[in-house]
């Protein structure tokens, strides 16, 4: 069975391997090699057999086929109603049809598979609210993406990244040791402003164990700086792990189940080591969703839960202002019109749309927020979940889908969106770049690290 | 040939309906899996039955949900096809007297005649509303398989043919027959095909019920998922 140099059924294994794949500008040669991919039909075939259960051979077999989920999907509205963007349309053309033909299909019809995949679902659920028969899209389009990856019908950026969770066991080509020293090198840089700042590590019963998302490391620093300040101003006893300190899963975007449990066992082990009261991830929904809410399940624990309770960073500050751990400022709460994107990760997915507003009743001055319409389990997906932020041959694809979230923002008039959520922020940035409708938008950190009260003995000497 | 459809075909197609779809329930839970669903269904008594009980609940009444409500037309015709399609068969004066022949039981409930045309007239004008729908609406028609055409089609004909007997058109006996044969035609089919849904739409809507109460924020939040 032919396969390719960088376009293969395995999986990535080595650095090399990575380098190759990072090297191959937009993909070219990628791609070219994908053209010749075979499918292993049996492979697929049986692979369904033994993981298509009764729920979604049920929701293929009763889906009405009525429709209504179509204006459930944003990326329906985005594309003028396009029906082939129905959400049964999209699921039944593609996973409805392999199974019909008992995986028995070619190359061309799993590369539109993959773009249905990938550029035409970002697994945001939405559509399994809306339809009559609690039939879940999202849900078999995440089986669907599974499948997909074990044959190598996978854009670019997903096997990277998944290949990057399988190495440094986070997102991307960051070493524990760069975690901990950027961590350590960014505090240092703040320490003036705040007297007694400092990152702990490894510290064992800590009440708190902080992970992030690597992109921090890598891109945002500050963010990583802000989290040490915010929990140093609560006096909380929090700590980081040198190990297993990434939330995130692209795998989980890339349908590398396989890769979803190396990752998320890294952090389970760290949890276990270290022992907290609590882990905190950051403003993340996809980390959260593939560390807390599925993550739980790849590692077969039965209960569904993380080894130990693990929370949501929306949740801490909500707690932390409630309990006034953090105090604001009265004066420093925000004055323009403000509105939040809610995640489909866990807002949708995980129930914290009242949390978020309860932060909002601390930090926005009265009569300055602004709903979206539709909001909470409702909202829209911002544009860029699933993975779809990053993937380059459908960027197109995207910056059509981020018109929806564009026009609900226009509607608000809104002039600042609170995006407590990496693929959010990402993607109201890039909606922000790409038609530039006026708007600012922010995480929770730098806004609380401006407007809390600094305690005396933190105030820098002076 | 009376004698044969009302009974032993009778007894056939009856068995098959109540036991085929019974089985099909059954399967439907004992082929779920927790680790696969990724929804840890027996860890959470309370809240799988709460989040169960509130999905099928909100679902079987008319404007209940946000969907039932904004879809206003499709929400009509569909509660007028399927209440009349269920209400009917079971309680029809006709069927009870045959079915005391049969089991020898007898219930209370009866329709009067009016209340039996109404409905039954409902389920007829709401299956042309529902066809036209998927002739009409692209986002219906490019879902819309022969099949679904034939489904709707095995539901609506013993009404169809059942009316016709009702008010006699042409050859009674014909229309009776037909009635018959096109009603046992829907009981031997519905294990088998779509309208499995008759106990399906139920389990789907029990496991997405557990699937958001469970996991995916019901616990979280004040009134779990807002349907
Ligand atoms: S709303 Fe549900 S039943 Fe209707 S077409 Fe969409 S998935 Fe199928
Ligand atoms: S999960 Fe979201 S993006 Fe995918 S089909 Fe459903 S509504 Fe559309």
């Amino acid at each position: 069975m032919y396969s390719g140099k960088l376009c293969s059924k395995e999986p990535v294994k080595t650095k090399e391997q990575l380098q190759a794949l990072l090297k191959d500008t937009r993909g070219k040669t990628y791609y070219k090699e994908m053209q010749n991919l075979e499918v292993d039909t049996d492979l697929l075939w049986k692979t369904i057999q033994t993981t298509l259960n009764s729920r979604i051979k049920t929701w293929l077999e009763i889906c009405s086929r009525c429709g209504i989920c179509a204006e459930s999907c944003f990326l329906y509205l985005a594309n003028d109603k396009d029906p082939t963007q129905i959400p049964s349309y999209k699921i039944q053309s593609t996973l409805g049809e392999i199974i019909k033909r008992k995986g028995d299909v070619d190359n061309a019809f799993m590369q539109t598979a993959m773009e249905t995949t990938w550029g035409k679902c970002t697994c945001c659920n939405r559509c399994a609210m809306y339809c009559p028969n609690g039939i879940d899209t999202g849900v078999m389009f995440s089986y669907l993406r599974g499948l997909l990856y074990q044959q190598g019908f996978v854009p670019l950026e997903m096997k990277i990244g998944a290949g990057m969770h399988r190495i440094y066991y986070a997102q991307m080509d960051i070493t524990d040791e760069d975690f901990i020293d950027t961590f350590e090198w960014i505090v240092e840089e703040y320490e003036k402003d705040y007297q007694g700042l400092k990152v702990p590590v490894d510290v064992k019963n800590a009440d708190i164990m902080y992970t992030v998302n690597a992109r921090e490391v890598k891109y945002y620093p500050e963010d990583l700086a802000y989290a040490a300040i915010l929990f140093n101003l609560a006096q909380e006893n929090w700590t980081v792990t040198s190990k297993g300190w990434e939330e995130t899963s692209l795998a989980m975007f890339a349908g590398d189940w396989e890769a979803c449990k190396i990752q998320v066992k890294h952090v389970y082990e760290a949890m276990e080591r270290l022992k907290p009261k609590r882990m905190i991830g950051t403003e993340c929904g996809h980390a959260h969703r593939a560390t807390v809410i599925e993550g739980p399940y790849w590692m077969g624990r039965k209960d569904g839960k993380p080894p130990v309770e693990s929370i949501h960073y929306v949740e801490w500050v909500a707690e932390a202002l409630r309990t006034g751990k953090l105090k604001i400022n009265p004066e420093k709460r925000i004055k323009t019109p403000v509105t939040i994107q809610d995640s489909c990760n866990y807002v949708r997915n995980g129930g914290l749309k009242d949390i978020t507003r309860e932060i909002i009743s601390y930090i926005v001055e009265p009569g300055y927020f602004v709903e979206m319409e539709p909001c909470g389990e409702n909202n829209f997906c911002c544009g860029g979940g699933g993975g779809f932020n990053g993937i380059g041959i459908y960027r197109n694809h995207r910056n059509k889908g981020l018109t929806v979230k564009r026009d609900q923002i226009i509607k608000t008039g809104a002039k600042l969106v609170l995006a407590p959520c990496h693929n959010c922020w990402d993607a109201i940035r890039d909606l922000e770049e790409e038609f530039k409708i006026g708007i600012k938008w922010s995480f929770l950190k730098p806004l609380l690290i401006d407007m809390v009260e600094i305690p005396e003995s933190m105030k820098p000497a002076s | 040939m009376y004698q044969f459809l009302t009974g032993f075909m009778f007894w056939v197609s009856v068995s098959i309906f109540f036991i085929g779809l019974f089985v099909r329930f059954i399967f439907y839970f004992t082929g779920l899996n927790w680790r696969l669903d990724r929804v840890a269904y027996k860890s959470y008594p309370f809240y799988g039955i709460k989040g169960a009980l509130k999905s099928v609940f909100k679902w079987l009444f008319p404007f209940l949900t946000r969907v039932w409500r904004k879809h206003f037309f499709i929400t009509i015709a569909s509660f007028a096809f399927h209440v009349g399609a269920v209400i009917v068969p079971f309680f029809l004066l006709a069927h009870n007297v045959f079915i005391r022949g049969k089991l020898g039981i007898f219930h209370s409930i009866i329709l009067n005649q009016l209340t039996a045309d109404i409905l039954s007239w409902l389920v007829v004008i709401g299956a042309v509303i529902l066809t036209i729908r998927r002739i009409v609406l692209p986002q219906a028609r490019i879902l819309t398989r022969g099949y679904d055409y034939f489904i709707l089609f095995l539901a609506v004909a013993p009404f169809i043919t059942g009316l016709c007997a009702r008010y006699e058109v042409g050859n009674y006996s014909f229309w009776l027959y037909s009635h018959i044969i096109f009603g046992e035609v829907f009981l031997i089919a519905a294990p088998f095909t779509k309208l499995s849904h008759l106990v399906l739409f139920f389990a789907s809507r029990i496991q997405i019920g557990m699937d958001f109460e469970i996991k995916r924020g019901g616990m979280k939040s004040k009134n779990g998922m807002a349907w």
